[in-house]
């Protein structure tokens, strides 16, 4: 399923995206797996609640740690995230 | 024995099984053999606080198994403190007794996925299999899975009196609108060891099989997931066990025995503990059981001087166990292993069985049999 840069984007219900104090992370629990995130693949999840997207994605996170540049690093990260069923288009 | 209790990694998984009871009687449970000998069950209270110690430690993936879990009055009251503690909770069931006011039930507890075995894809084979009829119940339980917003799991396991069908469960799988399909090819422990003659398929059945299969694995790809247990009697390198002994996973069997997988029960001088006996904590850290196989002190050649013993840890020990007599041997499924022949003995003795004019029976899995040959 390809990356629709116009429609909002979420989190997935079929999967659970979780705080884990013993290993210090945040993971994606789905049946008989959890995938590990880095902190920056969190903050974008984080924002996948089905009120923004693509670009409303980017330039959130730029705003919030200040910087610029971010689209193809998170588009990117998207397109693995659609393909692996963690986020849901519509 | 080996192990530096500092170097410990957490457990992440904690099966539970909760119960050996089950209204099914697959020929090939991973359950023991002699599973009627342990009547005793762990009580509510006692369930809740190896919940609550196996995620203060860092388990996550909570497995509801068996036996059926739902012959146990308390699942929900299970479900809801493994919601409350933050697991993942995954129902593992043959879907029998599973009603929608349940599976409502289960749902507002707190239970994040159902996993429903299916045995074949014809009503016929699949109620020969379990022993009961089922088929039927089985794919309704399916539809309201789904209908009640859980991912849907179809286990299938794979044996000679089902591969044939292995184009009709893929088809059955999309029809049910499955999001992942779990195709287990049959593990040879417990009930399946004791009926291999009968379950191993030829490699010819095989190939064919998982050529099918992997067709499908393309044909589906972004909208199910697939996972393939490998049949590892066709492999030359062993699985590796458990993703390695006592690293991550943590089975609590139905009395309270700690095991660090689910057949280690069968292994002689283990003295796996007990909950009723000590906290997860000093089970997982401290336990002869759970530091018997950890780090590769006890490894014996050829794993020993092996460069991929960091791969797969010597293979199963449970599987070296059954099929060399030795339990520190490399699994036989490894084509370094000086044993590895049992394997081909194993694979023509089974394609004997099947040429043979009056084939055995399957030995099914009830307590009957269980008392018979404990």
């Amino acid at each position: 399923m390809p990356l629709d840069l116009d429609q909002p984007i979420h989190f997935s219900r079929t999967h659970r995206l979780q705080w884990e104090e013993a290993q210090q992370k945040q993971v994606i629990l789905y049946p008989e797996g959890m995938v590990e995130l880095n902190q920056s693949s969190a903050e974008i999840l984080k924002l996948c609640d089905g009120t923004r997207n693509v670009a409303q994605i980017v330039s959130d996170l730029e705003q919030k740690f200040a910087t610029a540049g971010l689209t193809n690093d998170v588009t990117a990260f998207l397109e693995v995230a659609i393909q692996n069923g963690w986020i849901n288009q519509n | 024995m080996a192990g530096s209790i500092k170097t410990n990694t957490p457990p992440r998984w904690l099966l539970a099984e909760l119960t050996y009871a089950c209204p099914l009687q697959c020929p090939y449970c991973s359950n023991p053999i002699d599973y009627a000998r342990y009547q005793a069950e762990l009580s509510t209270e006692d369930w809740l606080r190896v919940l609550t110690q196996a995620r203060k430690m860092g388990a996550v993936q909570l497995g509801f198994s068996g036996g059926e879990p739902l012959t146990r009055q308390d699942l929900p009251e299970l479900v809801k403190h493994a919601r409350d503690l933050g697991y993942y909770s995954n129902l593992i069931t043959s879907g029998y007794g599973l009603t929608e006011e349940k599976i409502i039930q289960l749902k507002e507890a707190g239970l994040d996925h159902i996993q429903v075995s299916i045995q074949a894809s014809s009503q016929e084979l699949n109620d020969h299999i379990a022993g009961t009829a089922s088929f039927e119940h089985k794919k309704a339980v399916a539809h309201l899975v789904k209908k009640h917003g859980y991912p849907m799991v179809l286990c299938v396991v794979i044996h000679r009196e089902n591969i044939h069908q292995m184009a009709e469960i893929l088809a059955m799988a999309e029809e049910l609108g499955a999001d992942y399909l779990e195709i287990a090819n049959t593990q040879y422990y417990g009930w399946a060891h004791a009926n291999r003659d009968l379950l191993l398929p030829t490699q010819e059945q095989f190939v064919k099989a998982e050529a099918i299969a992997q067709a499908f694995k393309k044909k589906v790809e972004g909208k199910m997931k697939i996972y393939y247990v490998v049949p590892d009697f066709y492999e030359d390198r062993p699985k590796a066990c458990m993703n390695g002994w006592g690293t991550t996973f943590l089975t609590i069997a139905p009395d309270g025995v700690a095991l660090p997988c689910h057949s280690a029960r069968d292994l002689p001088g283990l003295d796996c503990p007990n909950v009723n006996d000590y906290s997860i904590e000093e089970i997982w850290n401290e336990s002869k059981a759970f530091n018997f196989f950890r780090g590769k002190d006890w490894m014996k050649e050829p794993c020993r001087s092996c460069d991929e013993q960091d791969k797969d840890f010597g293979g199963c020990h449970c599987q070296a166990y059954l099929l060399t007599g030795d339990m520190y041997n490399a699994d036989p499924v490894c084509s370094k292993s000086p044993h590895h022949g049992v394997i081909q003995d194993a694979i023509d003795a089974a394609a004997q069985s099947s040429l043979a004019a009056n084939e055995k029976p399957l030995i099914f899995r009830n307590s009957k049999n269980s008392r018979l040959l404990s």
